[in-house]
């Protein structure tokens, strides 16, 4: 790997913020599915079905 | 399996459920990849080191327009179409392409520092790009704002349609007005001007990029999904306790 130079601090960050980025909306992507899927599965057992007869949760 | 049974919500979650982790792979190893090129790159006669900025700013601004077309195709698909998917997409990418302008502009800024002089600059190419990112969350608020999803989603695919005007603007701001920022260098008439040493990498990552919006998009069109899922069985289950 080549020296970064006198701008290394500039290339770093932008990195560092590109990956800080997408890490938080890969975790903000998959809390929400277990946050729905939680939702879901609290009112399945409350007793409340869809239309079609399927479970909550189901596919 | 056509469009029409993609409208089927359960037939899409079971595609998604299939095509995620193959998509989630394929999105690390290209970005790995990507990223071990551009270390590896050789520096810019002019920039010098600052260029390895280039492989995460050009995906990340190639990206923020392209989500922003898709949202428009979706528009199409609300309003014309009535597909039941079309405004579950447009929903889930905004958030999506909101990050990927914000990246656009952060990167740009912080290359332009060390070779312009400045952070920031009032030219036609990122002004555009801002008001973009502005119409991103403006379009976010607008579904926050309106309970109904039906409702919001006509106003949202209406705004959508208006704000794609903006696109042409920002792709041919470079042309069009004296901008401090640089013409288009791959996407050109007449071929890419980048040497091989950098075209090569800046399109692993690009094509890396563009693997991770369709991981997550199709990932919080999922989640969308399931929130209208437990909305209608939230309704019902009010209606049976009021009946």
């Amino acid at each position: 790997m080549t020296s970064l130079g006198p701008y290394a601090s500039f290339i770093v960050t932008s990195y560092a913020l590109v990956a800080a980025t997408v890490l938080i909306l890969i975790g903000w992507i998959a809390l929400d599915y277990r946050h729905q899927k939680e939702r879901l599965r609290e009112l399945e057992a409350s007793g409340v079905t869809r239309r079609s007869g399927r479970q909550a949760t189901e596919i | 399996m056509t469009l029409i049974d993609l409208a089927n919500p359960s037939k899409f979650l079971a595609l998604t459920a299939r095509a995620l982790p193959w998509l989630a792979g394929a999105t690390a190893i290209l970005l790995l990849v990507g990223c071990y090129q551009a270390a590896m790159a050789p520096d810019d006669y002019q920039q010098g080191a600052t260029v390895k900025i280039m492989f995460i700013h050009v995906p990340n601004a190639w990206l923020s327009m392209f989500v922003w077309g898709v949202m428009s195709v979706a528009a199409l698909g609300t309003l014309v179409w009535r597909h039941p998917l079309a405004d579950v997409a447009a929903k889930a990418a905004a958030p999506i392409g909101a990050a990927f302008t914000f990246l656009a502009l952060v990167t740009g800024s912080l290359w332009g520092r060390p070779m312009w002089g400045t952070y920031w600059e009032w030219d036609a190419r990122l002004t555009s790009v801002l008001v973009l990112f502005l119409m991103y969350l403006g379009l976010m608020a607008l579904w926050r704002a309106v309970e109904d999803p039906s409702r919001a989603a006509r106003a949202a695919a209406v705004l959508t349609l208006v704000g794609a005007i903006n696109l042409p603007i920002i792709k041919f701001s470079v042309d069009w007005w004296n901008t401090l920022h640089q013409p288009s260098s791959v996407l050109r008439m007449g071929g890419p001007s980048l040497d091989k040493a950098f075209l090569i990498p800046l399109l692993v990552m690009a094509v890396g990029f563009s693997l991770l919006f369709m991981t997550l998009h199709l990932a919080a069109m999922r989640n969308e999904i399931l929130r209208r899922r437990v909305r209608s069985l939230q309704m019902m289950q009010a209606s049976q306790q009021a009946a």
